[in-house]
């Protein structure tokens, strides 16, 4: 079994093991960011589908003509299932977590470097065939990124519930299996790699969440495979997991007895956590950039760690508020909902410490720092409307409406982004030497935190008056016709924050290559990515082994020559330290 | 980096106004050693990396059984009847066959134990035996890991055998529930067990590669854990099936 220790002693040579099969975590870091960037792409174009759709429903479209309800619904499954998966599983975790947690802890690769790029390659398959799945007869499925049974459990169920289907199990089945390897590796580097003085209450919160992030990956992507297996059997075998007697098309279907509430249960025992895999990269991405550009330590370092390692442990228990409008028993909902508002707390704590971050401080106002500043106020948007829906009165009023769209879409979906694009703002410049653009930068963040509460906002208010999720057209019922101005109001705010997205393209394309150079340390941040050179070389450190004698976020600290000390910077007599 | 002298009292410094906590190692071997591998820190880190994949396995494991006591007390409703009933079923398993795999496993469990203390025995041993004059002798010992190639292969020869039965019985995947079930966590263990059989057959292939024997120790001892691991599993799939019928 290859290890750091024999990996990465002499760089490789040649293009296919430097760039295309590479165990060096910061190339398979790199590869994870561009596979996300391309999958963000297929699923943003979804998204303008259905929204032009919305609003036009007769026209015909580019690459699709003329969207049929089927078609929307293949859309919308493609677009949540793309989006949730090979974005914001992809580009936090495997992309940012792999290029810089093993810098920030100080090691020279992951703990195994082999399955580090298995990991990265399996993902590459998935996605893989998840895109097959517009290809082939009957196309992509109906059943939305959720899969719900017996819609996605029957193969004559609709058009794209046949071999579609089959392979949207399969490339989720796979990215399971990757996530599995990569959560693996993470946890070991983690606690096995850090470098002499890394104690744990040192390490970045950054390290911190990924580090949970990948716990909550460990446990849960185990239970989707397995819940993802039974549904190929119920599809293929004529198993009867989750479906009962059925009639589909006047024709009885040969399964009896099957439960679709196990398929629910089962999903959203993975599914609940997987919002937390996405966001708790963004949030230790955010405690980072806010310590950093704030120029004060950040507030409250242990209690942002109990507040992951809370919000992770709340993670799994909370599951059932999915299922609210399954028929539940009332005692388990109550159960449910009250362990879901318990969640309210370490968030808060999260905020009220961001918050008391950049109270009083003296705010550096560059791009990375806006994106954080644009998480927080996501995250409090999308999150103040976790609690309405986690009480069952109201849930089954809103359940099925485009509140819970909004509500998911600012605190899983954009708020999750704008913890990606803080994260590439301010570790572009360590990836590869240039610095990025300001002004584009800044245009484009203005244009996307406006654009993206102009979208979602409203959702909520649609959601209010009744607007049902899921309809491909609402022109045949005069109170959801009544309503389409706001929908209308939302397309055109979703064509100019998709357009605005091509200048970040632009900015990171053309700062890849023609940006101004970048120091070793261009935001005078403490952590250890910023003691090495810029890009890092490839076993990180040069050869040489760093030892950390201070805390993550020592800025400001009276009587020192600069406002920042670096977790490398020699111990003095004068007694500071570590965060404890 | 330069030092510098504080001029404001020591409380005041960094977060936590304490002194300066003593460096302590966060893990082992750093990785950078050049040309002499820390074998020692890496069969830790082979550890714990194995105990998140059992972790792992064993969520799939676990979720299999939630969906599998879920299943077998869910009522269905019998339009005949007109009434709910338990559409179960109950799979006839071919137990004396299933016991005897079950002994194959364990003894096996015991061969591989057997061939992780002698691969741990031979790497102890390893760095001795390049002192020039110093002789150990020809240890003598069953090939214990071939052995347990063996017997795993006995074992999935035999859990074969055992599908064969049901067919011959008349159960099948979609029979029943209770059919459905057996066939999975029966399959789903083998293929589980035929990794290990996988790892075991790459660590043979490494002494022919004629790498360390330190290298092959690691490999053969996190086999070993994992195949300790398969047994106690099939145990508990054992109990379950035979159990909760």
């Amino acid at each position: 079994m290859a290890t750091p220790a024999t990996v990465h002693s002499h760089a490789p040579q040649g293009f296919i093991r430097k760039y295309i099969f590479s165990l060096d975590h910061k190339v398979i870091g790199l590869q994870y960011f561009f596979l996300a960037l391309t999958a963000v792409f297929v699923g943003m174009f979804l998204s303008l589908l259905m929204r032009i759709h919305l609003i036009w429903p007769t026209a015909a479209l580019p690459l699709v003509g003329e969207i049929k309800p089927e078609t929307y619904l293949a859309l919308l499954t493609m677009h949540g299932t793309i989006m949730v998966f090979f974005v914001l599983t992809t580009a936090p975790q495997g992309g940012f977590g792999n290029y810089v947690l093993p810098i920030q802890i100080g090691a020279p690769d992951m703990a195994f470097p082999v399955l580090n790029m298995l990991s990265f390659w399996t993902t590459f398959l998935g996605f893989i065939v998840i895109i097959a799945a517009f290809f082939v007869s009957g196309g992509a499925p109906l059943h939305g990124w959720t899969g719900y049974a017996p819609l996605s459990a029957v193969q004559s169920a609709g058009p794209g519930e046949g071999l579609g289907a089959d392979l949207w199990i399969t490339s989720i089945a796979i990215f399971c299996v990757a996530s599995l390897m990569g959560a693996l590796n993470f946890i070991t580097t983690t606690l096995d790699l850090r470098a002499k003085g890394m104690t744990m209450m040192r390490m970045p919160l950054t390290v911190w969440s990924w580090f949970i992030t990948a716990i909550l990956g460990l446990l849960a992507f185990g239970v989707l495979l397995s819940a993802g297996i039974l549904l190929l059997m119920d599809r293929n075998l004529g198993t009867s997991f989750y479906v009962p007697l059925i009639v589909v098309n006047g024709q009885v279907m040969g399964h009896k007895g099957g439960s679709p509430l196990l398929w629910q249960h089962l999903f959203w025992f993975f599914g609940h956590p997987e919002v937390y895999i996405a966001i708790l990269p963004g949030m230790g991405v955010a405690s980072q950039v806010l310590s950093t550009f704030s120029r004060k330590p950040i507030f409250g370092y242990k209690a942002m760690v109990y507040a992951m390692l809370s919000i992770g442990f709340f993670g799994f228990m909370v599951w059932g508020h999915h299922m609210f409008m399954s028929g539940m028993s009332p005692y388990s909902a109550f159960a449910f909902s009250i362990l879901t508002m318990c969640i309210g707390v370490p968030s808060a704590i999260k905020t009220f410490n961001w918050l008391g971050t950049m109270y009083k401080a003296r705010i550096r106002f560059k791009t990375p720092m806006l994106y954080a500043i644009g998480f927080v106020s996501l995250f409090v948007s999308g999150g103040l409307s976790g609690p309405f829906l986690a009480q069952p009165v109201l849930d089954i009023q809103l359940h099925d409406t485009y509140f819970v769209v909004g509500h998911f879409h600012l605190i899983m979906g954009v708020a999750a982004i704008f913890g990606i694009f803080a994260a590439t703002h301010y570790w572009f410049p360590k990836m590869f030497g240039r610095m990025m653009n300001e002004t584009m930068g800044t245009i484009h963040f203005f244009i996307t935190l406006a654009g993206t509460y102009a979208i979602f906002m409203p959702m909520h208010y649609l959601g209010m008056a009744g607007q049902t999720r899921r309809y491909s057209q609402f022109t045949e019922v005069a109170y959801q016709t009544k309503l389409l101005p706001l929908q209308t109001f939302m397309t055109y705010a979703a064509f100019i924050t998709i357009a605005a997205q091509f200048l970040f393209v632009i900015n990171l394309f053309w700062s890849m290559f023609k940006g101004p150079k970048a120091s070793d340390n261009p935001w005078e941040a403490t952590t250890l990515e910023w003691t090495t050179t810029t890009p890092p070389p490839h076993d990180n450190f040069g050869g040489k082994t760093p030892v950390v004698h201070h805390g993550p976020y020592e800025y400001g600290v009276p009587g020192a020559p600069k406002d920042y000390i670096m977790q490398t910077d020699p111990p003095t007599d004068a007694g500071h330290s570590d965060t404890k | 980096m330069a030092t510098y002298t504080p001029s404001t009292p020591i409380d005041h410094y960094g977060h936590g106004h304490k002194p300066p906590a003593p460096p302590t190692p966060g893990g082992g071997d750093d990785g950078r050693n050049g040309d002499a591998p820390n074998y020692g820190a890496r069969l830790r880190r082979a550890r714990l990396g194995l105990v998140c994949g059992i972790a792992t396995v064993g969520m799939v494991f676990v979720s299999l059984t939630s969906a599998y006591i879920f299943r077998r007390g869910l009522p269905t409703f019998d339009g005949s009847l007109n009434s709910y009933v338990r559409d179960w079923g109950e799979v006839q398993l071919p137990w004396v066959l299933l016991g005897i795999n079950t002994a194959i496993l364990l003894i096996s469990s015991l061969t591989m134990e057997f061939a992780r203390r002698q691969a741990a025995r031979q790497a102890a041993l390893a760095p001795l035996k390049s002192i020039p004059g110093v002789s150990l002798g020809d240890e003598r010992s069953l090939p214990w890991l071939g052995i347990t190639v063996l017997l795993g292969f006995g074992f999935l020869a035999g859990q074969w055998l055992a599908w064969g039965e049901l067919h011959n019985r008349g159960f099948f995947v979609s029979t029943n529930p209770s059919s459905s079930f057996a066939f999975l966590l029966t399959i789903a263990h083998a293929l589980h067990l035929a990794g290990g059989i996988v790892a075991l057959l790459w660590a043979a292939t490494t002494s022919l590669l004629q790498r360390p024997v330190e290298a092959r120790r690691i490999v053969v001892d996190i086999t070993a854990w994992y195949w300790h691991f398969m047994a106690v599993l099939w145990i508990y799939i054992f109990a379950l099936l035979g159990l909760a019928r």
